[in-house]
């Protein structure tokens, strides 16, 4: 989608000029060992907070009033009369493997009930994304080009309060606008992908912009100050001078230089903001009463359903730290510099 | 600092601000008035903790007590903004309310601020594997998101402000490490911390008499944003119904409540927004301003 120019080509000489190992296999080592022990940490903590903390999840599950009988019934059946470690080597296992047990409140399978979930989380967190790159990267670089003018100070003015406007809030407004006034979205609710749910791909994709734009309304603010400002610095470079002495226009010098190399950090901190709209999907789902994996977060809550909502944390933070991972690597292929200084 | 790092407004200055002598004009206060975003944050800044304030001695209605005669009332002068559905002032609500989201975001930056800048101060002064581990939790801690720690802690032990704030101050502590870390570790290469040990001065007071000082600067303007950051994750947890729980105000709590009621009074969602969205405004101007005009190099270099 988006192409690079590195400012060193990798494995050449870094323009530093310091003695460097530049093969990338130990650096891939290490973060790959990196991504393994958080990930593995990761599980650790969730497995203690959400099994070994609450005390008896049986109990809890079946309320206070329920007979001792019944919930060492219950306990039994779930497995929880076994030791912490052999539980927490049972959940590793089936994560592993893809058997993540029945959920308590739907009684289906907790994988099946994710990975439907998801088929709405991961296409409205990637809608976002793109309609939070576009918007940024608008506004960033018009902004950029014209440098301490009224267009600079009026769309950084935005991005401002584009970044202090809670996103569930710009989603009640959204509809109040077009579900209340205009009637042109449904406020809320999702017909599914396929005809068979009543639904199709378009109405889906409908149903999915109104969450997709307050989603990406904030993170494009931010993205957008860092494409501005990250086009500014590049702006500022000596090959950018000699590109306009040689007589390119200001505009050509523009898009065929700059916007290359201001791309980098750009795209790095794109990565990050993934992560975020994952974690934002949360709130956003719950606005619109969107049946994704954080509605079902939050539903398994107020069902005392911690087999599923241990799996989704779980697989939320994965998805984070996996992301962060990637980022990572794609920011050290792009600047050889970066892996030197880390390893 | 590693990559992976969130791009932290105050990290890029961290450098900036400890690499030279930190010159405070003798006109501070009429440079900082000339400074838009600051003076602006400021005012905004200051109308966010004089409402709290006002709210303790007065409101123009009750917020608690329920008038079901009076419900769903247009903006009024008994009533500036109207009513809720419960025939609460809603005025009176958005003022205790932000009591609630000043008193959420100090406590959560308190914890963030103490436990993180100690925890940056003592791998800046330790280095080696101290401060390889430290830097590693760091790291693992951004796995999480407040909200999902958050979500976490409720689906323990229910709902309510504690959780909430506890949440959003532990999402709050890797942030402070890694900056303390990398301005701390700044300051540490400087000549004057080789003339402080040339003087025989332990590494406990060269980080209280020389460090610190030289780095609060940028955990001031640091602790504005986490502040901002803060009331944005409480109004968030609190819509979900995860923070503050009736039937004491609070702004993300009024949203879910006007939610429902979008068809009969629009208005209502639209208030605790504002208000969110105005006393997240004027954090991260103040924030912007304050960086400025504690770091006269970075300023001139925009």
């Amino acid at each position: 989608m988006l192409h690079f120019t590195p400012p060193c080509p990798f494995g050449s000489p870094d323009a530093a000029g310091a003695p460097q190992n530049h093969s990338m296999g130990p650096f891939l080592l290490k973060r790959l060992l990196t991504l393994v022990a958080t990930l593995a940490g990761a599980s650790v903590v969730v497995f203690v907070v959400l099994e070994i903390l609450p005390g008896n999840a049986a109990q809890m599950l079946m309320g206070p009033d329920a007979s001792p009988e019944a919930v060492a019934a219950l306990a039994t059946k779930l497995g929880l009369d076994q030791p912490a470690l052999q539980r927490y080597g049972h959940w590793v296992g089936g994560l592993l493997t893809g058997q993540l047990g029945d959920s308590y409140a739907y009684g289906t399978p907790v994988r099946d009930l994710v990975l439907e979930r998801l088929s709405l989380t991961v296409p409205l967190a990637l809608l976002a994304m793109a309609i939070t790159t576009v918007l940024a990267l608008l506004a960033g670089v018009y902004a950029a080009s014209r440098h301490n003018r009224w267009g600079d100070v009026g769309v950084m003015g935005l991005a401002q309060i584009g970044i202090a406007i809670p996103n569930f809030w710009f989603a009640i407004l959204l509809i109040l606008l077009f579900s209340v006034k205009l009637q042109w979205f449904s406020a809320g609710g999702f017909p599914g992908w396929t005809e068979e749910s009543g639904g199709s791909p378009l109405e889906a994709l409908k149903a999915l912009l109104l969450p997709a734009i307050s989603l990406a309304v904030v993170q494009a603010a931010i993205l957008a100050r860092i494409t501005r400002s990250s086009v500014l610095e590049v702006l500022r470079e000596d090959f950018v001078r000699t590109a306009r002495a040689k007589g390119l226009s200001r505009r050509a010098a523009l898009w065929g230089h700059v916007l290359r190399n201001a791309m980098i950090p750009v795209v790095t901190v794109m990565g990050l903001q993934f992560a975020n709209l994952l974690a934002g999907t949360i709130v956003v789902e719950n606005v619109f009463y969107l049946p994704g994996l954080g509605r079902l977060i939050f539903q398994s809550i107020a069902n005392r359903d911690l087999i599923v909502v241990r799996n989704c944390v779980m697989l939320l933070a994965a998805m984070v730290i996996v992301v962060n991972f990637v980022v990572d690597i794609l920011y050290a292929a792009i600047d050889p510099r970066v892996k030197a200084s880390d390893l | 600092m590693t990559p992976s790092a969130p791009p932290s407004p105050a990290t890029a200055t961290a450098t900036a601000a400890t690499g030279a002598p930190t010159a405070t004009a003798p006109s501070g206060l009429a440079r900082a008035l000339r400074h838009r975003s600051f003076a602006i944050g400021a005012v905004l800044s200051l109308l966010l903790v004089l409402a709290a304030l006002v709210s303790f001695v007065w409101t123009p209605g009750s917020p608690y007590d329920m008038d079901m005669e009076a419900k769903l009332l247009p903006p009024s002068a008994a009533h500036w903004l109207g009513t809720d559905a419960f025939g609460r002032d809603v005025a009176s609500l958005l003022l205790v309310g932000a009591r609630n989201s000043i008193l959420v975001g100090v406590i959560a930056v308190g914890i963030g601020l103490t436990i993180g800048t100690a925890l940056g101060l003592l791998a800046a002064a330790r280095r080696g594997w101290v401060e390889e581990l430290i830097m590693r939790m760091a790291d693992f801690t951004f796995a999480f998101p407040a909200i999902l720690s958050a979500i976490m802690l409720t689906a323990v032990f229910g709902a309510g402000v504690v959780n909430s704030i506890i949440a959003i101050g532990i999402f709050n502590i890797p942030t402070f490490a890694r900056v303390t870390r990398a301005s701390a570790n700044a300051v540490w290469s400087r000549e004057f911390i080789l003339a402080a040990r040339a003087c025989g001065k332990g590494p406990w007071r060269i980080t209280t008499e020389h460090v610190l000082p030289n780095i609060a600067a940028v955990l001031i303007v640091q602790a504005t944003i986490q502040f901002a950051l803060a009331i944005l994750a409480e109004a968030a947890l609190s819509y979900l119904g995860l923070g503050t729980q009736p039937p004491q105000p609070s702004w993300g709590r009024m949203l879910s409540e006007a939610q429902t009621l979008m068809f009969q009074a629009p208005l209502l969602a639209v208030w605790p927004g504002v208000a969110i969205a105005l006393a997240v405004l004027g954090l991260n101007l103040l924030g912007d301003g304050l960086r400025d005009l504690l770091d006269p190099r970075l300023a001139r270099q925009r």
